[in-house]
């Protein structure tokens, strides 16, 4: 980028994500970027975009500068419209309720899968991460929106371990599988907004993001790439939407 | 064959009708409901991530030096780290573990699984609330449709999947969950265990009707003509509860809705000693603030006045407005 920059990449992926959802939608929002997306979103162009949490929440409202260190936290149920069970807000997806899913990723690969239990042999793991939470609930039952860092040790072309299937191995597996509901929508990145082509279900890139060129979207990208005849240029951040969020997040627990 | 633990009808029955279901006070010292966990239980933990974390509940069981007990949660914060760094429990069957979002990977945590000396089972979040409300129903499993297609189900042979005989459809079969005992923190309970629910359940209600025993550990014990006055207020009966034991707060550092949010600073000073040295780090941590204190106050007061009453001024703000 030729500017000096006016945002961060946490910064430029939450606005992107937040331009992905839409008035009135139903929004299950995991905690980090996704919840600050979604309470941007809110605050901006979706006044009634309803949002969901795993704790148990219908209708979150979030309070600038008092953002939720998880999604189990009383500051969750701030103005929300509804508490329920964890249990009771996940069968919502079950049940067909929710229209996005919205979630951070550690690692995914060409197909939209999302690992975030193992890196290594499961057996003998190298690295024992957190896991799924309510990550394969949510990308089990809904289309998914991904708001992740770009990076090539992240970008890979198999997961070690699929904790939130995407399209599995591709074409018509997930619906096999016994998903026949959802999939990943969209994945957002500081570089780039990819979707996934309807044939092989395989990610490909939809807009690259201001400054940013192809070589090196794919050069921190550990498959290849594939680009939409249409690629378009993403609009940079706006002023409004960088002071909503940094009057959400001034702390930048999730932006920094 | 009977997979993993479920338990047959029969003998869930029996289990629940030898236990004293009467109207009678409950109320018991930490020390003693902790006598009432067996080494070897498997033991379901209320609450979830930091909230309503009944953490003074685990610190006595801690202290009293359990053994080999296998842990259920919805999803796991800091107590699980407790848990498998003091070694009384060596099994944890969740959808979560580290100590919170803001900090990345729970160093404590992997070092047990990695080397092998605790055993992490990870099932989807919604996969341990159906579990936990088979259970609670008196059936064997709940079919879901979440899990299937990934490798979270192909670590879990427990689960089964089958074609639905109505619909052809795959659906997955989590087997019911019925821990020996529960652990609960509530806001508030009378002294027979009529307990008292605000803000987030998460799934404490099927983890109570499920469990053969239950433990409540409460901010404070009101008469049961308090409870008579709210009766949609309450969350759990008291024929499901064994021991009452009255903690204030009894989530520290953990948050209990409405009376306090987490003591963040104690947390990050936690957080940065044990995934510092998750052995030697965490061993000082737990020599200094679970074995040190003669009583669960004097924990408190080392977490210091100062966070206590910040923490209870940003939890009572739920209701400012």
């Amino acid at each position: 980028m030729t500017e000096p920059q006016r945002y961060t990449a946490n910064e430029i992926l939450t606005v992107l994500s937040a331009r992905q959802l839409r008035d009135g939608q139903v929004v299950f929002a995991g905690v980090g970027v996704p919840l600050l997306a979604a309470t941007l979103a809110q605050r901006t162009r979706c006044p009634g975009l309803t949002i969901l949490f795993e704790g148990g929440v219908i209708g979150a409202f979030v309070e600038p500068g008092k953002l939720p260190p998880s999604t189990n936290d009383q500051r969750c149920t701030k103005r929300a419209n509804m508490v329920l069970g964890s249990a009771e807000v996940l069968l919502l997806l079950q049940r067909g309720y929710v229209d996005v899913g919205f979630m951070g990723g550690a690692q995914i690969d060409q197909y939209g899968n999302l690992n975030s239990s193992f890196i290594g042999d499961p057996a003998h793991p190298k690295t024992r991460l957190p896991g799924t939470g309510g990550g394969n609930d949510i990308s089990s039952l809904a289309n998914m929106i991904v708001a992740m860092k770009h990076e090539k040790r992240r970008f890979v072309e198999h997961v070690d371990f699929i904790t939130s299937p995407g399209f599995i191995r591709g074409s018509d597996s997930r619906a096999k599988s016994g998903l026949p509901t959802g999939g990943m929508f969209r994945v957002v990145t500081e570089l780039a907004v990819f979707s996934f082509e309807d044939e092989e279900r395989r990610m490909k890139v939809a807009a690259l993001n201001p400054g940013v060129t192809r070589d090196e979207v794919q050069d921190k990208t550990g498959f290849e790439l594939i680009f939409d005849d249409d690629l378009a240029i993403t609009e940079p951040p706006s002023e409004h939407e960088l002071a909503t969020l940094r009057l959400l997040d001034p702390e930048r627990l999730f932006t920094a | 064959m009977n997979e993993g633990s479920v338990k047959p009808y029969l003998q869930l029955r029996e289990e629940l009708s030898r236990r004293d279901k009467s109207l009678r006070e409950k109320v018991v010292t930490l020390e003693e409901a902790a006598s009432f966990v067996q080494d070897g239980a498997s033991v379901g933990i209320g609450g979830s991530t930091m909230s309503r974390t009944p953490m003074a509940m685990i610190w006595a069981l801690i202290r009293a030096r359990k053994k080999n007990l296998t842990c259920s949660r919805s999803i796991v914060s800091t107590e699980g780290d407790l848990l498998f760094g003091s070694g009384i429990c060596d099994h944890m069957v969740t959808s979560w573990f580290a100590q919170g979002i803001l900090w990345g990977l729970s160093k404590v945590m992997r070092h047990h699984v990695e080397k092998g000396s605790a055993r992490y089972d990870e099932w989807s979040h919604m996969a341990v609330g159906m579990r936990f409300r088979a259970g609670a129903m008196g059936v064997p499993f709940m079919p879901i449709r979440s899990m299937l297609g990934s490798d979270v189900l192909k670590q879990r042979p427990e689960a089964k999947e089958i074609d639905c005989p109505f619909t052809g459809e795959k659906l997955l079969l989590v087997p019911a969950l019925n821990p020996d005992v529960a652990l609960i923190h509530v806001q508030r309970c009378d002294a027979y265990g009529n307990a008292q629910i605000d803000g987030l359940q998460f799934m404490d209600i099927d983890l109570a009707m499920a469990a053969n025993r239950v433990i409540l550990t409460t901010e404070r014990i009101v008469s049961n003509d308090q409870i008579r006055r709210a009766p949609d207020e309450t969350k759990i009966p008291f024929f499901c509860v064994d021991a009452v034991v009255e903690v204030p707060y009894g989530c520290a550092p953990h948050e209990c809705y409405g009376a306090y949010e987490p003591m963040m600073q104690h947390m990050e000073a936690y957080v940065a000693q044990a995934n510092g040295d998750p052995v030697g780090g965490f061993k000082d941590y737990l020599d200094r603030y679970v074995y040190g204190p003669k009583l669960w106050t004097e924990f408190l007061a080392m977490i210091g006045m100062d966070e206590v009453l910040d923490a209870s001024r940003r939890g009572r703000s739920i209701y400012d407005d």
